[in-house]
């Protein structure tokens, strides 16, 4: 371990990688990876960390809105799960666990940057606030109509108008596609509050894209 | 028959194909029978679809590279 704490940064990837590939970790399951990793098996632990690290990374981006407090979540999420890893009880999948770890990062960056009330996951949905359908127009194959990049700057620019508590569930539901079940674990809530915001965020999007995607001369009625 | 309240109030668990057979057929009613809830039904399906059909970015190579940097000095302390 000497060379590899002691290297410049390109020298020690590589040598964290080549530890990875070499062993062929790749056919390893999760939970023996966790085992071997519990162990101070690095290249076991570096495996993990090559299958989640991207999808840690853009949760995390969707999440704090924000490319460098993504990455400072990223390594944070995956330094704080190498620490406790002891404390995995592998009740929840490992990717789960990891998803809890890096969502809480999240929030916290979050509050910081924005000092925002609405990111509490405590606070509750106001209950008179019914959910609000506006814009009825059709729309098919956006993608025939705008190019792969465009198409991603209108979703990503949608979901990043979501105030927090829709935006987490939304990309955790939607996205990353856990369960309704496991949102809640994640989140500290309700799976009836998990099912309550998805719904709001889902029908935020909807007017949102309908507003960019609806065929020209369609017209809009007022709904609900 | 479900008004256009019941509907959305049921629409979750339709799209998510989580309700029981009953309800998934009062919706099923409604929508055949409300243009309206019929577009919004259709729309929020699609709006779910184009998300769960973007491409995920690869994660920036240099990001890549800070990451196993920190984990490599991390593991190198010992991992406490």
């Amino acid at each position: 371990m000497t060379a590899v704490s002691s290297g410049t940064t390109v020298e020690v990837y590589d040598i964290v990688v080549d530890m990875a590939s070499s062993a062929a970790l790749d056919n390893f399951d999760d939970p023996l990876l966790v085992e071997r990793a519990r162990h101070r098996d690095a290249p076991a632990f570096t495996e993990l960390v090559r299958r989640y690290s991207t999808r840690i990374f853009h949760l995390a981006r969707h999440i704090t809105q924000h490319q460098e407090d993504a990455e400072d979540v990223l390594q944070e999420t995956f330094l704080k799960a190498y620490s406790h890893l002891d404390g995995f009880e592998g009740h929840s999948k490992f990717s789960t666990w990891l998803v809890r770890i890096a969502v809480n990062e999240s929030l916290m960056k979050l509050r910081k940057r924005k000092a925002d009330r609405t990111v509490s996951l405590d606070e509750p949905i106001e209950g008179s606030e019914e959910p609000v359908v506006r814009e009825i127009a059709v729309w098919d194959s956006p993608e025939q109509r705008f190019s792969g990049e465009e198409m991603r700057s209108i979703l990503e620019g949608a979901v990043d108008g979501l105030a927090p508590i829709y935006r987490t569930v939304f990309v955790l539901r939607d996205i990353e596609e856990l369960s309704a079940e496991e949102t809640a674990s994640v989140l500290d809530l309700t799976v009836a509050a998990v099912k309550t915001r998805l719904l709001r965020a889902r029908l935020q999007l909807r007017e949102k894209l309908t507003r960019v995607f609806k065929r020209k001369g369609e017209d809009v009625f007022a709904y609900l | 028959m479900l008004t256009c309240k019941d509907f959305l109030d049921s629409l979750n668990d339709y799209l998510d194909d989580t309700t029981d057979p009953e309800i998934r057929q009062r919706v099923e009613a409604h929508i055949d029978n409300c243009p309206n809830c019929f577009v919004v039904f259709d729309t929020t399906k699609k709006t779910i679809q184009v998300y769960k059909g973007l491409e995920p970015q690869i994660i920036p190579h240099d990001v890549q590279s800070r990451l196993m940097d920190a984990l490599a000095r991390k593991i190198g302390q010992g991992g406490s």
